[in-house]
């Protein structure tokens, strides 16, 4: 315990003393980018919490986001299907396009891009409703489904594809927030996958969860990188070493580095990246 | 960095100081714990208080003595005009009739004898007699078992308040009407039995045909109109201005208001209803719907600050997760946040209709305090509500009205606990807290 706590005590001197690079180290551009995030500054008032901010997200692959507390990856994550708009003092400049469109053009719809670029939450959050209303509810105000039919299907197949069906089946209009935290968190991302999003936004999804559960939403999104393009935040190295295959390392709102994940964990190309994560590995 | 362990006080030492402190840490709660029972002795006794003396002047207020008289409904006498209609009945003469059966079962003769006999029924017998033969043209010309009020004045003698101890010329009753009166009672044709009057009646000048009837009724649909008015927009104003608002001046000073209005004395709604209603638009006074609109604005503020604060304590990850399948603004307030915060809302509401309930002053000032004798009908007739009515009736002096006061506001409490009853069905129902 004591020397965990030492790392992180010299880890934190050591960032302090490197240098924030002004350009991201590492390859931010991809062939088949989903979105395109083009010098991105985020303020929350006066204070800038992102600061120009260049990425490309690659299509059906897993992005994660690693960094110190407060160093802007959920500001960053919230930017990508404008969740930020809800907050009053944050405003956003720059450029994030998704299929060559500014999501944050005058014209644009908020409530179809959520659609498409769907969220999971940090702390498992089920509406106060039955487990089928739960996912039933997006494809319901979307008019996703045509017919009830349509709809149990769709139900059906989220819940199968969260990994949740075996185990709510016989029970799907019993209170969502009856279940574990470790299937909340898998009904949560059933309800995101039933109105069919081609993205879906994570952040930090395990933190609340214990080590079993855990383990079982990064097999999901293994199994869910097939069909979605996800973006994880995550605390846990160990976590994004193992879900992700391109990993972004913020620091103080800037994007120190940004690599293949084999790459930035064996070979971190910026001094910052690599205190990082020496300092956690030990 | 220092070493952590430079001031270290030992385990023993810090046990020991623990101990003691403990012993005076322990008679501190004890106290304090005894300050709290005091406190609710005393609520309580207050209470048990105020509900025996409610309860031991208002249960009685519930009955009254009735009088049994054998009376022969003479078609000639009651029905002069011979075409059995309202007007031929009322310029019969069922006082008349009703007396003949007075003197007959007291054995009254004499004029002066006559007139005490006559005093001992109500007023309201002959609209009674009418009223029967109306339903039943086929009692008349026959004789009838009818039962009657009896005065007010009687009543009280019956009751003891008034004494036959008491030198005549002090009574309200003289002593031949306790010669007649005591007849009565051997005879056994004098009940004490439920008010009908109170219950089915409306105002009177009459203590013992006074009742309540219409001004239930009158409460009835001033809240109906108060509660279809504050909390629609209560909760409209509460969600926008929680929600929707833009955090700027204007909306800072509407809220400063709306918070402010809360602590305006009722009285000077009542002034507001009085100069707009009645003066600018022109409406009648004395209505349930002027009564319901000023009790709104009375209430307001109370449903928006509470619907605002139940807003407020919905979770915020509520919100997250509805936008984030991408429910709009309205969608994620109107299928995940009011019904959260419903229970909330409705908790306000009810505290401000119990207030709106008991509400005199703004209704004096709109004329609420009429003597209006018919029950409204609607919200645009003429009415009076239960608090007037009681206020008005603690104003006078007889026996009987005080203690009808007391049943009266046995009513309201009656319809108080009522209303806050269904209120909190309706919340429990709602309170699905999963
Ligand atoms: N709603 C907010 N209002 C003001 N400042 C905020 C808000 N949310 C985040 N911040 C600030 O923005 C910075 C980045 O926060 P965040 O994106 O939550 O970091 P991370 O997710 O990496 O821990 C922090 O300094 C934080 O204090
Ligand atoms: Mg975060």
């Amino acid at each position: 315990m004591d020397t965990q706590v030492m790392n992180i005590i010299e880890q934190t001197a050591n960032l302090e003393h490197a240098n924030i690079p002004d350009e991201t180290v590492g390859d931010v551009y991809v062939d088949r980018p989903r979105m395109t995030a083009r010098n991105v500054n985020v303020f929350y008032g006066d204070k800038k919490a992102i600061d120009n901010v260049t990425l490309d997200i690659a299509e059906k692959q897993v992005i994660s986001f690693i960094g110190p507390s407060g160093c802007g990856k959920s500001t960053f994550l919230r930017c990508l299907n404008r969740m930020n708009d809800t907050i009053d003092i944050c405003r956003i400049e720059g450029e994030i396009a998704m299929d060559g469109k500014n999501i944050y053009a005058p014209d644009v719809d908020v409530v179809p891009l959520r659609a498409r670029v769907g969220m999971v939450f940090q702390k498992p959050n089920p509406f106060p409703k039955s487990i089928y209303d739960n996912v039933a509810y997006g494809p319901r105000i979307h008019g996703i489904a045509t017919n009830r039919a349509e709809l149990d299907d769709i139900v059906e197949s989220s819940l199968e594809r969260a990994g949740l069906w075996n185990e709510v089946k016989d029970r799907l209009l019993q209170p969502g927030t009856g279940l574990s935290g470790g299937q909340q968190q898998r009904l949560c991302i059933a309800r995101t996958i039933a109105v069919s999003p081609e993205v879906i936004l994570m952040d930090e999804p395990c933190s609340a969860l214990d080590p079993i559960a855990t383990a079982r939403i990064e097999e999901l999104i293994a199994e869910l990188s097939s069909e979605f393009t996800i973006v994880i935040v995550t605390h846990s190295m160990q976590q994004a070493a193992r879900v992700s295959q391109r990993t972004a390392y913020f620091h103080l709102g800037k994007l120190v580095e940004v690599g293949d994940t084999e790459m930035v964990f064996t070979k971190p190309q910026h001094e910052m990246t690599n205190n990082y994560i020496t300092g956690r590995f030990g | 960095m220092t070493d952590p362990r430079r001031d270290m006080i030992s385990p023993a030492v810090a046990a020991e100081r623990v101990a003691t402190g403990l012993a005076a840490r322990r008679n501190r709660e004890k106290r304090f714990q005894l300050y709290g029972r005091i406190a609710i002795g005393i609520a309580l006794a207050f209470l048990v208080t105020l509900f025996v003396s409610i309860f031991s002047k208002g249960i009685p207020g519930f009955f009254q003595h009735y009088v049994t008289l054998e009376v022969t409904l003479d078609r000639e006498k009651l029905d002069p005009t011979g075409d059995f209609s309202v007007q031929s009945l009322y310029d019969g003469d069922a006082r008349g009739v009703i007396r003949a059966a007075l003197y007959e079962a007291t054995g009254a003769s004499g004029r002066s004898g006559r007139k005490a006999a006559g005093k001992l029924i109500s007023q309201g017998a002959e609209q009674r007699l009418r009223k029967a033969v109306l339903a039943d043209p086929s009692i008349l010309d026959t004789t009838q078992t009818m039962t009657f009020a009896v005065d007010d004045d009687v009543d009280s003698f019956l009751r003891g308040f008034i004494k036959r101890e008491t030198p005549e010329k002090d009574r309200r009753i003289n002593d031949k009407a306790i010669g007649y009166i005591d007849t009565l009672v051997e005879k056994g044709l004098i009940s004490f039995k439920f008010s009908d009057y109170l219950v089915f009646g409306s105002a009177s000048r009459n203590a013992e045909m006074a009742g309540i009837f219409g001004a239930l009724i009158g409460s009835i649909l001033t809240l109906a109109v108060c509660l279809v008015l504050s909390f629609p927009i209560g909760v409209a104003t509460a969600v926008y201005l929680e929600e929707f608002a833009p955090k700027n001046r204007i909306t800072e000073i509407i809220e400063i208001n709306i918070n402010n209005l809360a602590a305006v004395p009722s009285v000077v709604f009542g002034i507001l209803g009085l100069a707009i209603f009645i003066g600018v638009f022109g409406m009648p006074r004395s209505i349930p719907l002027i009564g319901g609109v000023v009790l709104a604005l009375m209430t307001l503020p109370t449903i928006i600050i509470s619907s605002r604060a139940a807003i407020r304590a919905v979770p915020p990850s509520i919100r997250d997760a509805a936008l984030g399948v991408g429910a709009s603004r309205v969608q994620t307030m109107l299928h995940h946040v009011v019904p959260l915060a419903m229970p909330g809302m409705l908790t306000g509401t009810i505290i401000g209709m119990a207030q709106a309930l008991g509400e005199t002053a703004p209704l004096l000032m709109i004329g609420m305090v009429a003597f209006i004798v018919d029950v409204p009908g609607s919200v645009t007739d003429p009415g009076t509500v239960l608090p007037v009515q009681i206020f008005m009736w603690a104003d006078f002096a007889e026996r009987m009205f005080i203690l009808k006061t007391s049943a009266a506001i046995m009513v309201l409490l009656a319809f108080l606990i009522v209303m806050n009853a269904a209120a909190i069905f309706i919340r429990k129902k709602l309170e699905r807290r999963w």
